[in-house]
């Protein structure tokens, strides 16, 4: 068994590397396309805001929780926003339930790390008494097939659920938190972050790579940026490196590929 | 709120916007390693082990082709100001990621199959720039376990505070600051091994940043070499 799947990655490998000599790649894609989104809003009723969204093969399905809680100890003004990811065991041959892999951690971390870099929500909006009661945005993401490039996935699933959220009011009562029961307003969004991962094989940077071609990836990048076109968030992975004028670039594509996807997005507000 | 900087561009440690932190690294002060260094960065204060290339347990994880290089980075509970619960955080495992992938790239891992070299990182105090201070440490302890690398690894962060793009961000600075990007070169081979970003930056800013940082990771360089001379040859001369 497993050495008839080496056979074939081996095969596949150098049929991406040859395509991408001339500047084609293996499903057909421009370096710099990405493939198509699909994204499904209000599909958990049960949850305050939720998406499904399918990149390419790759699909997530995102819930946002809105519910009170303490603030962090050193940000008694701010309201609390968690994201959370999962690869679900029915997602990947590979995945196995249990404990976070350190991969998960960093996907969790990095689509976090872009909603909460660009301000995406208020949270200033979310306090209830400052450092005591704050409303918490609990956002977490359920791998349901995995195909490559679960940091954009992951990133636009989130920030679609949060867009098509509501947020139920809540009101201090004897000292305690209590819902008021129907009525909901919407999330306090400033801006939409739209992230933007590429891959590096060899001297070609790629957009949005699918499993098979991170498989063949020296480095990966995700750029987070803003409405206002400015670069919010950032992490490399992968065991090699980027030089500065690929790392350049990069920037440049994040922020010529982003718009495309932000209007998508608007389009959920 | 404290004034991150004043009106002549000095900062709030008292530093200028290209200036660094104090950095002492000391190499092989650990008896049981096979390398081992520490460093002062600012107020960081973090050791670097270094064991390896050994077996692999569990050994499943053992690769036929190559070695694997595992990392650790752990912070203290008393490091910080309120107590760290010891067990390994999220931000902890994410770092260890991160540092790992930055020192892959230089180590020879071709070199030793089926086996393992385990870094593990101790932050006994930590400042801003931790997971830079730490790989600068990492990188220092490889080379003094004698593991074959093409480059060392050097690393240091760049930001904004108070709308100015500056070298080498402290504590303060991170948390009141407006942006904060950690780099990590191999400065001979000109790879940048390491990157993140917390915060807003203009395209330009960025491009500036950028530079700054690998500006740092240079002067940081040399303080390692320095650092190892001083090990392998005595007076840091020749």
């Amino acid at each position: 068994m497993m050495a008839d799947s080496v056979i074939v990655e081996q095969l596949k490998r150098d049929r991406i590397l040859e395509l991408l000599k001339q500047g084609k790649r293996l499903d057909g894609r421009r370096l710099e396309e990405q493939r198509p989104l699909y994204i499904e809003t209000g599909v958990i009723p049960k949850a305050n805001g939720s998406a499904r969204v399918r990149l390419g093969d790759t699909e997530v399905v995102t819930g946002v929780k809105i519910q009170p809680d303490k603030p962090f100890p050193d940000l008694g003004d701010k309201g609390i926003l968690i994201c959370t990811a999962e690869i679900l065991p029915l997602a990947d041959p590979n995945a196995e339930p249990g404990p976070p892999t350190e991969e998960v951690i960093e996907l969790a971390r990095v689509v976090d790390r872009g909603i909460r870099e660009t301000e995406m929500i208020d949270l200033h909006q979310l306090v209830l008494v400052e450092n005591k009661s704050v409303i918490g945005f609990f956002i977490d993401s359920s791998i349901i097939d995995a195909d490559g490039n679960l940091f954009d996935a992951c990133s636009y699933a989130s920030v679609a659920a949060l867009l098509s959220c509501t947020v139920p009011k809540y009101e201090i009562k004897d000292e305690v938190p209590a819902l008021v029961e129907g009525v909901n307003s919407k999330p306090p969004v400033k801006t939409i972050p739209v992230s933007v991962t590429m891959a590096r094989i060899g001297e070609h940077i790629i957009v949005d790579p699918t499993a098979d071609e991170e498989a063949c990836m020296n480095a990966r990048i995700t750029i987070t940026t803003n409405s206002e076109g400015n670069i919010c968030a950032l992490q490399k992975g992968g065991s090699d490196g980027f030089t500065v004028d690929q790392l350049i670039k990069c920037s440049e594509i994040a922020l010529a590929v982003g718009p495309k996807i932000r209007k998508q997005l608007e389009q959920l507000m | 709120m404290t004034q991150l900087m004043n009106e002549n561009g000095i900062r709030c440690d008292g530093r200028k916007v290209d200036q660094l932190r104090n950095v002492s690294i000391k190499v092989g002060i650990l008896k049981n390693a096979d390398g081992s260094a520490y460093i002062e960065f600012g107020q960081n204060k973090i050791l670097a082990g270094v064991f390896g290339p050994r077996d692999v347990h569990p050994k499943h994880m053992a690769n036929q082709d190559r070695g694997i290089l595992r990392c650790r980075y752990h912070m203290s509970p008393f490091s910080v100001t309120e107590r760290k619960n010891p067990a390994p955080s999220r931000r902890e495992i994410e770092i260890s990621k991160v540092i790992k992938e930055a020192l892959q790239p230089a180590v020879l891992l071709k070199d030793f199959p089926r086996t393992v070299i385990d870094v593990f990182i101790e932050v006994l105090q930590a400042d801003g720039g931790s997971r830079c201070a730490a790989l600068d440490a990492a990188s220092i302890a490889l080379a003094d376990a004698g593991i074959p690398m093409r480059d060392l690894v050097s690393a240091c962060a760049a930001g904004k505070v108070a709308d100015q793009i500056v070298l080498d961000v402290n504590n303060e600075e991170d948390q009141e600051g407006q942006a904060d990007m950690p780099i990590a070169i191999m400065p001979n081979l000109g790879k940048v091994t390491l990157m993140q970003l917390d915060g807003i930056l203009t395209p330009a800013e960025y491009k500036t940043c950028l530079q700054t940082a690998i500006g740092g990771c240079k002067q940081i360089y040399e303080i390692q070499r320095k650092a190892l001379m001083e090990k392998y040859f005595g007076n840091g001369g020749q």
